[in-house]
């Protein structure tokens, strides 16, 4: 089983979203994350799905994923020729006797503290999974009271664009 | 030329070459049936006795004449009572278009009178969907949903459109019919591919589905067949694009295939697969389907490559193309062992018939093969679903490609009447409806249908008093338990049932009388209903056990 980064770019159509989910759930493919926003262009909206499972599921969902009407491109994403991104915002307990542990993490992972009340801070990092990961892991043990996640983005580098009408 | 959008949506259809609709009106089709009602003259409307024969009605039309079947109904239940029509042409790949009226948009999302929200309920089942919200994208969006139902692997189009897109007025011109969107041309590599692995195979099959009918390659088909020595083989959906008395034809294989199809098909070192898509009824357990052989796979549809089956070669492609060019790059072989071995399976399962068919009492296949005689090269032969539907797939001597007409996919009992009413408008042929009495009560009310329209029906109602298919299961699996598919206690009187509503109807009693009888319904130029006693133990054989391979094959009852 492998973790594959899948972008999809579609037609910024209501219910659009709801078609490319409804594909997932109804031929029982699971998604580890979702994301989906704006793109350069009014008519186009992005949607980056993280998934995990082996290299013929991955090729059958980018198959039946062509086929819904509104899905102008399918990609998955070439992993060391792209950049990756998520996005944590973590609350913690601020208790005295841990709080200058996690102004150490913080300051190793190179994340930011974005809110401070006295009972407790909020952490947000960003990174690839496995940084967020590392970082979740190292401040459980703290007392981790709420947590959110972005899910993946993902960009390929250099002149390679997931619209196939976009060049320099 | 300013019209409303209930007129667009008419005049777009006959634009597109839309001749005949089928459909129930309702408090948010009004205006819409207002504009039928003018251009009646142009557009022939069929009034069917539930939305859901319409569907299947439309569906029918479909597949009979290839062309796109069109079905209207209102909001809400007129809507959901698509569903299983718009699903059953999904599975099969029928191109439909399903029309409905909405409430008004502002009233969308208050859960008003009638309100469902169609387009969300038929996603999973249409090839796309439409919510025609403002009436400046009326003309345009129909026009989409025709090049979408019938181009590459054809399906259903839904087109939701609210009272008051109906209502208001746009200016509107005709357009040319939209042409339909070919596949890809197949790759030559690939073509190079398939030609080298069809020269090193010593034990060929050719096997077809649905996608040949759609793709209209009987042709092509045969002289593949001819000019390599290989035995043809379908599945369900396949049936009537090569005619049965085709001497390399073996029939359809799978859960209740030919023996000899289903055999040579397991001994097979090259199966080739034209518009099939590997379906469990088709391939039983797949771990053990075909283990001989290499596969080539040709489809219009991309994501079928290698869904269900790992196949060597998969060639996404117009596939009538691929076989034209296929053939003109294929060596000439002989392969007479191959064929001897094929000529002994044919033997073989003579033998097996010969032994499980009773000659002395009215038995399926007597039934299927009298009415044969009396049908045409052309006439369209409908089925429901269930033990009916198989003998018919097994025995009936198909001539013409697109005759036969059946759920396959979805397996949708109560499909028939509707999809006979909608071939037999298609053709304009006489039709013939097999139909079981579990199936037939699931939707007899069409019988109001080709009696209000005089449509050229002959239902033949197979009568055994069960639900046979499933107390076939019981039998077989289920010790005999035979929960729930017992109907004796139904009592329904089929002739007094055809009298109500005003058609001619026969019993077929013994054996004696099958020929005459027949004879007698056929002499009829208006729908008729045939009943026919079939005894309630009478098995589809052979059949391969749901999971099983060919080594499971059932080929006679071992429990009498």
């Amino acid at each position: 089983m492998e973790r594959f980064i899948i972008a999809i770019l579609v037609e910024n159509q209501p219910g659009i979203l709801t078609r490319v989910a409804s594909m997932f759930n109804r031929r029982g493919f699971n998604i580890d994350s979702l994301t989906v926003s704006e793109t350069e262009t009014h008519e186009y909206s992005r949607i980056t799905i993280s998934l995990t499972g082996d290299d013929g599921i991955c090729r059958q969902i980018i198959k039946q994923l062509k086929k819904l009407y509104n899905v102008k491109e399918v990609k998955v994403m070439d992993k060391p020729k792209s950049v990756y991104r998520e996005l944590a915002l973590i609350k913690l307990q601020n208790k005295p006797e841990t709080r200058q542990e996690i102004l150490s993490a913080v300051d190793i992972f190179r994340s930011k503290i974005v809110d401070f009340s006295p009972s407790t801070l909020c952490v947000e990092i960003t990174g690839e999974t496995s940084k967020i990961e590392a970082f979740i892991a190292l401040v459980e043990p703290l007392g981790i009271l709420e947590m959110c996640r972005t899910g993946v983005v993902a960009i390929e580098r250099g002149c390679h664009y997931l619209n196939s009408d976009t060049s320099l | 030329m300013i019209l409303s959008g209930a007129e667009i949506v008419v005049e777009t259809l006959i634009e597109q070459g839309c001749k005949t609709v089928f459909g129930y009106p309702g408090g948010q089709v009004i205006n819409l049936y207002d504009a039928l009602y003018t251009r009646s003259d142009r557009i022939e409307h069929i009034l069917t006795a539930h939305e859901q024969g319409a569907s299947h009605a439309a569906d029918g039309y479909a597949r009979a004449s290839g062309e796109v079947g069109v079905v209207i109904a209102t909001s809400g239940p007129g809507a959901t009572n698509l569903v299983t029509g718009i699903a059953t042409a999904y599975l099969d790949s029928i191109p439909l278009i399903a029309i409905t009226g909405n409430v008004p948009n502002s009233l969308i999302g208050r859960d008003s009178f009638q309100e469902v929200d169609i387009t969300g309920v038929t996603l999973p089942i249409t090839k796309h969907n439409f919510l025609v919200k403002s009436i400046d994208k009326l003309a345009d969006t129909i026009r989409e949903a025709f090049v979408i139902a019938k181009s590459g692997r054809p399906g259903p189009v839904l087109i939701d459109i609210p009272k008051d897109v109906q209502i208001a007025t746009y200016p509107y011109q005709a357009c040319p019919v939209v042409e339909k969107k070919m596949p890809r041309k197949a790759k030559g590599d690939k073509l190079t591919k398939a030609v080298q692995m069809i020269a090193e195979s010593k034990k060929p099959y050719i096997y077809f589905g649905g996608g040949a009918v759609s793709a209209d390659v009987s042709e092509e088909i045969t002289q593949l067949a001819d000019k390599i020595d290989a035995p043809v083989g379908c599945t369900m959906m396949g049936l009537s694009a090569v005619p049965v008395n085709h001497p390399r034809y073996l029939g359809m294989e799978g859960m209740h295939g030919h023996y000899a199809s289903s055999v040579s098909q397991d001994e097979a070192d090259l199966i080739i697969a034209i518009g099939a898509r590997f379906s469990d009824r088709a391939t039983g357990n797949v771990s053990k389907y075909a283990r001989k052989a290499r596969i080539i796979h040709i489809d219009a549809d991309g994501a079928e490559l290698n869904k269900n089956v790992a196949v060597e070669l998969g060639i996404e492609c117009d596939v009538k193309d691929a076989l034209q060019r296929l053939l003109a790059l294929v060596d000439k072989k002989e392969l007479p062992e191959w064929n001897a071995r094929i000529q002994e399976l044919k033997a073989e399962e003579q033998a097996q018939f010969e032994r499980v068919t009773a000659k002395d009492r009215i038995t399926p296949y007597a039934l299927i093969q009298e009415t044969a005689k009396l049908a045409d090269a052309d006439t369209p032969v409908v089925t429901d679903v269930g033990q009916h539907q198989m003998w018919v797939a097994q025995y009936y001597p198909f001539r013409n490609s697109r005759t036969f007409i059946s759920s396959g996919g979805l397996g949708t009992m109560g499909f028939g009447l509707g999809a006979a009413i909608g071939a037999a408008k298609a053709t304009g042929k006489r039709t013939v409806l097999f139909t079981g009495d579990g199936s037939f009560g699931m939707n007899l009310n069409e019988l109001a249908t080709v009696s209000s329209e005089n449509i050229p029906v002959v239902i033949i109602i197979m009568n055994n008093h069960v639900l046979g298919m499933v107390r076939q299961w019981q039998t077989l699996f289920f010790q005999k338990h035979y929960s729930n598919t017992d109907l004796h206690g139904r009592k329904t009187d089929f002739m007094k049932l055809a009298d109500a509503f005003g058609i001619k109807g026969y019993r077929i009693q013994e054996l004696s009388e099958l020929t005459s009888t027949l004879g007698k319904a056929f002499a009829e130029n208006a729908p008729v209903l045939v009943e026919c006693m079939i005894d309630q133990d009478e098995f589809v054989l052979p059949m391969l056990p749901p999971g099983g391979c060919i080594e499971d094959i059932i080929t006679e009852r071992s429990d009498k």
